[in-house]
């Protein structure tokens, strides 16, 4: 009785490849995955697609021509990456910022944290089919770039700040420009929430889509938004403030479940956050008898006015071994980290003295824990899978180094 | 918990560990620790499963490379105490020209990426990495890039006269 | 802008122009481009920009993108190139119907720009043919309007024939292109 065995047959899988280039991703992702039907039984990320070798090229550039690299790591938020290498080499040289300096830096890198997340919370929107948002808040970003070439010239890659401080002070626009923002973003950022936090649509698109655990996220080595929406209050702006954090009061939010509404819920009140900071960054500025210091007086790495270098033989020297790279560097190692826009972006500077690093590791967040994101998406529909990916606030350049 | 201190530290690896730990620093404000490679992963396990040293988190990783040393090549783990907020770096070196080390995937996961990184930059090989291969070059790149004799620049460019760049 | 919007020539009257085939598939063509952006890195950032709303892109014909390389006329490539991503890049524009353009937006795209490095591509015309290059590290959004304005004019002007012209076949074999 041949026939009345039962057919035995294989499960049929299909194998999907998603990326590099795929109409539905953000920047250059590969996931090959392994489809039964619609959902994922898993998925195997390639990466390094814009690999552009930093590591190397710090090794070969000295100090001050590393910052344009560093624009280019999280390039939604390049100033936050530009401070970081700054206070990285100031650590190293023992150069001491002064409290006017430190808060103008803070002032930056809240806007670029508000920058950055204004970006992923606004293509979360796309993603999941709410155009509109983005374009009504892009504004605002715009309106930011405007605040960042009136401090520097630039609008993406900055390449904001010096080593000892800022490259010059703020002007009146800037001023002007920045309370503006303080008065009518808030009403900007309410109208983009109430488009999104409260809509049934999103928030079932989004509950529990790529959850992850607490316990799951540390061991991924998490930090930052992704972190804090997996319910751990870890900061470094709190943690280990740097450039006068300690001074400001805020809160941290916290999700509870990791998914794709709770990273973006974290975001939205990381926003309201930083603009607090912002103005409380204002506030003290202008109770501050200084208000004129922008830099550190370090001749040693701030470059001297112009009209010094070409009136004075000091001022030349000084000029002349700044930008020849023959500033002597102390030798030995740090760490420095700052809270970047996806987390704890690290320096990692090993100094022999000479006029460019020996070796500088950037710690890069969306590396370390877009591994977890396999894990994340195991079991989930396509979509959700993409919905995921944005949500994770990949940046290519941060990725592939 | 009770915070952690930099003698609490030392002297417990010390006791369980001796003649492994090879010198402890203070470089600036990170306790730096380094260690015979044979018993790295026995120290990084103890670091990582001690209910009182409880370093729970890799920070990050990265292999070094210094070929006026005699140890040329070694591996630096930053390893973070959050509840304690305490951070402590540990090296390793070695003089062996295809270093192998221990894989730390097993522990931190997150070891995972990084190290297939530091094996496409350094060529170092991870003993038990479920996934050896590279993962930022191309499969077909030769040598190990952040070497210090690899050439930075493309080898293959034609278009750059080295008499115009002075070089 | 005005030599952008020039008029049709040709025979008009009342309700009517007769002009050469030529010219009127130029105008179609030019007003309704679909582009294929291809962004890797920062210039990808600009490009979102440049389509949001302070810069709207779609005020120039070229509202839809098509993500689709089967059904894109222009092929946008926006940011670093490295050596592993080039053969993806020569097949999205392999698969790309004729007649097709190319715009390098940016540095990186254009020559490799500030990564003079062992792994990214020195510039994308070495695997691809270009027909504009934008400047810029990042272009301004202005930049990249200019450079699609630039194309469109390219699109307007170019003839019918010239893809089947000796010149053009002997360009893609160059390239090693079928
Ligand atoms: S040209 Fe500049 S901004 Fe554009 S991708 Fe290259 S580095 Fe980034």
């Amino acid at each position: 009785m041949n026939s009345n065995k039962e057919i035995l047959k294989e499960k049929e899988y299909t194998i999907l490849n998603l990326g590099p280039t795929h109409p539905a991703t953000h920047g250059i992702f590969q996931n090959v995955m392994k489809m039964d039907g619609e959902l994922i039984v898993e998925a195997e990320p390639t990466i390094g697609y814009i690999h552009r070798a930093f590591e190397k090229l710090a090794e070969r550039r000295p100090y001050n021509q590393i910052t344009p690299i560093t624009d280019r790591l999280n390039y939604c938020s390049s100033p936050i990456n530009n401070m970081g290498w700054h206070m990285t080499v100031e650590k190293l040289a023992g150069i001491e910022i002064p409290k006017r300096v430190q808060y103008l830096r803070v002032i930056i890198m809240e806007l670029a944290r508000i920058a950055d997340h204004i970006i992923c919370n606004s293509v979360i929107g796309v993603d999941s089919g709410a155009m509109t948002g983005f374009l009504y808040v892009f504004q605002w970003r715009e309106f930011i770039y405007e605040i960042y070439e009136e401090l520097c010239g630039a609008r993406l890659t900055t390449n904001i700040g010096r080593i000892g401080g800022l490259e010059r002070d703020f002007t009146p626009l800037a001023w002007e420009k920045i309370h503006k923002l303080l008065k009518e973003f808030p009403e900007g950022l309410k109208e983009f929430e109430n488009l999104l936090v409260r809509n049934r649509i999103f928030m079932d698109r989004t509950i529990n889509c790529g959850p992850i655990t607490a316990e799951r996220a540390l061991q991924y080595g998490f930090t930052g938004p992704n972190l804090r929406a997996a319910g751990v209050d870890y900061d470094v702006r709190v943690m280990n403030p740097y450039s006068g954090y300690e001074d400001f009061t805020f809160d941290i939010p916290l999700g509870t479940n990791g998914d794709t509404y709770d990273r973006f819920m974290v975001r939205e009140q990381e926003m309201w956050q930083s603009l607090s900071i912002i103005r409380q960054a204002v506030e003290k500025l202008e109770k501050m008898e200084d208000k004129t210091t922008f830099h550190a007086d370090v001749p040693n790495f701030f470059l001297p006015e112009k009209e010094d270098v070409y009136n004075t033989m000091e001022g030349l020297i000084y000029h002349f071994k700044i930008v020849m790279g023959e500033t002597e560097m102390p030798k030995g190692e740090v760490y420095h980290a700052v809270e970047g826009g996806n987390g704890e972006l690290g320096f990692y500077l090993v100094s022999d003295g000479g006029r460019t690093p020996y070796r500088l590791h950037f710690r890069r967040p969306c590396f370390i824990y877009y591994q977890a994101y396999p894990e994340m998406v195991k079991g989930a529909f396509l979509s959700d899978a993409i919905l995921t990916m944005s949500s994770m606030n990949v940046i290519a350049g941060e990725l592939d180094a | 918990m009770s915070s952690l201190t930099q003698e609490y530290i030392t002297e417990k690896l010390q006791s369980k560990f001796e003649g492994a730990i090879q010198s402890i620093e203070m470089l600036h404000d990170f306790l730096t620790i380094t260690v015979e490679k044979s018993s790295l992963k026995s120290i990084m396990k103890f670091l990582h499963d001690d209910e009182s040293l409880n370093f729970h988190f890799l920070t990050t990783l990265c292999g070094l490379h210094f070929p006026d040393q005699a140890a040329q090549f070694g591996m630096m783990y930053q390893l973070h105490n959050m509840p304690a907020n305490f951070r402590i770096r540990i090296k390793s070196f070695t003089n062996d020209s295809e270093p192998v080390f221990d894989t730390m995937s097993d522990i931190w996961p997150a070891a995972n990426w990084q190290e297939r990184e530091t094996h496409d930059f350094y060529g170092f090989r991870f003993h038990g990495h479920p996934d050896m291969r590279r993962i930022l070059n191309m499969d077909s790149l030769v040598g190990w890039p952040m070497r210090k004799e690899f050439p930075l620049e493309d080898p293959f460019r034609g278009d750059k006269d080295d008499k115009m760049f002075g070089r | 802008m005005s030599e952008n919007n020039q008029k049709l020539e040709g025979f008009e009257g009342p309700g009517f122009l007769a002009t050469s085939l030529d010219k009127a598939v130029g105008m179609a063509r030019k007003n309704s481009i679909w582009p294929l952006p291809f962004a890797t890195s920062c210039c990808g950032i600009e490009f979102m920009a440049t389509m949001a709303s302070t810069y709207d892109f779609g005020r120039f014909g070229a509202e839809r993108l098509s993500f689709s390389p089967r059904q894109a006329d222009l092929l946008m490539v926006m940011g670093t190139i490295s050596k592993k991503m080039g053969p993806v890049l020569r097949q999205v524009y392999e698969q790309m119907a004729e007649p097709k353009w190319v715009i390098a937006v940016g540095a990186c795209a254009s020559t490799g720009g500030i990564f003079d490095t062992y792994s990214v591509l020195q510039g994308i015309d070495r695997i691809i043919p270009v027909d504009v290059y934008v400047p810029g590290c990042p272009p301004r959004p202005e930049q990249i309007i200019d450079g699609v304005l630039k194309i469109q004019e390219l699109v307007q002007n170019e003839s019918l024939r010239r893809r089947n012209s000796p010149e053009y076949q002997e360009l893609l074999a160059s390239y090693g292109i079928e």
